[in-house]
């Protein structure tokens, strides 16, 4: 990836930008089937009201796996960029994934987290990034070279847009306000899961090749 | 020492596993260390068939067996008790609603000898949690077993779209066989 993108400012510095808004900005830039993990809580509200495109996987429960489930995606289909969404109250919960996914060096992953400084969905209990952790020192630490704050929208609909024609791992942590979410996502995890394995193109009994359609 | 128990094809139980995993097309494998799990991670990280990834925590491992699963790729997850222990969230909020046929190998620690209190403390919880949670788990405790209980567990779980605890119990991995 362009250095020049990669070059940015620090959490202090980074704008304050709305969750809602971003994910739209995301997914309009995926022209290409890429998949989308949305982590528990408002992120994968706001993945469902950007539209429900069949590559999306939404996350009811389970805070902190949206980047693994991400990475097993991108294990299994690595012509595919994957994308996972997650939120700061999450990914500090299993932050071991960071190193995870700097030791596998998958090429076609992109983590980007909404680093808002609190657990919104619960009542706005402050994170720990509030009080300074940094989610980008702690990627870079965590041997993700690729690891940047998101300076703007324009810097962010930017480097989107590299990472679909360049190597990952890339990690994104953008600030993002407190704003509530655009939507609801439906509540059927069966369902959620069977349209997500139609969208890659992969029958039930978790085999690629032997696809024929819906189960 | 612990001697490995060998069957009636002189193999032995982590020999059997491989070639079940191979038979099923169970190409990722995704594990927290054991020491009686050791032999048989060692044998999988030597064979190119498989994909072998060590994450920190046993709850990772079942993210990226689902998301593998989900894009095509069979998995497992080994581990040990205490750490099976960690995962009744991930089970109950990801593996059951989700309807993921999550298979898991679980070294049972804290029992027939174990000199570590919290093993066998931790080792009264499992089959409480699989039970509850109604996943299927079966104990293999003789050779003669591993290929019977494992491969149709796992032709199971993707049949049924369910996940399928196998637990290695000692009588298996720490049982010394007269030849």
């Amino acid at each position: 990836m362009n250095a020049q993108l990669l070059n940015s400012v620090g959490r202090d510095a980074a704008k304050v930008m709305n969750r809602s808004d971003l994910t739209r900005r995301l997914v309009a830039k995926l022209k290409h089937e890429e998949a989308v993990v949305g982590g528990i809580g408002h992120t994968h509200f706001d993945l469902w009201a950007a539209g429900q495109r069949p590559q999306n996987f939404y996350m009811l429960g389970t805070m902190g796996l949206a980047a693994p489930i991400a990475v097993g995606v991108a294990l299994a289909q690595p012509q595919r960029k994957v994308f996972a969404l997650e939120g700061d109250g999450s990914l500090l919960m299993q932050l071991g994934a960071l190193g995870t996914i700097a030791s596998l060096k998958l090429k076609n992953l992109v983590v980007i987290v909404w680093d808002n400084g609190s657990y919104q969905i619960t009542g706005g209990q402050p994170t720990m990034t509030a009080a300074g952790v940094d989610l980008v020192a702690i990627g870079k630490g965590a041997g993700l070279v690729q690891s940047v704050w998101v300076k703007d929208e324009a810097h962010f609909e930017a480097l989107v847009e590299a990472s679909l024609s360049s190597d990952g791992p890339l990690f994104i942590c953008a600030r993002t306000d407190n704003a509530p979410p655009a939507g609801v996502t439906e509540r059927d995890a069966a369902k959620i899961r069977n349209k997500f394995m139609e969208g890659l193109k992969v029958n039930t009994r978790g085999n690629q090749q032997t696809y024929a359609g819906a189960a | 020492m612990v001697q490995e128990t060998t069957g009636p094809a002189g193999e032995t139980w982590d020999e059997t596993l491989v070639r079940v995993f191979k038979a099923n097309e169970i190409k990722l494998i995704t594990y927290v260390p054991d020491k009686v799990l050791a032999p048989l991670i060692k044998r999988l990280h030597a064979d190119d068939y498989f994909t072998v990834v060590c994450p920190a925590r046993e709850e990772e491992a079942v993210g990226i067996v689902t998301g593998a699963y989900m894009g095509g790729l069979r998995g497992i997850v080994l581990m040990q008790t205490s750490g099976f222990a960690t995962l009744p969230n991930a089970l109950a909020s990801l593996t059951v609603p989700y309807q993921i046929p999550l298979l898991m190998l679980i070294s049972e620690r804290g029992t027939l000898g174990d000199f570590q209190l919290g093993q066998v403390i931790v080792c009264r919880t499992m089959r409480p949690i699989l039970n509850s949670l109604n996943i299927e788990n079966y104990a293999i405790e003789r050779q003669d077993d591993v290929e019977f209980i494992a491969d149709r567990m796992i032709k199971q779980a993707y049949a049924t779209q369910a996940a399928a605890a196998m637990i290695l119990s000692p009588l298996l991995t720490a049982r010394v066989t007269k030849k």
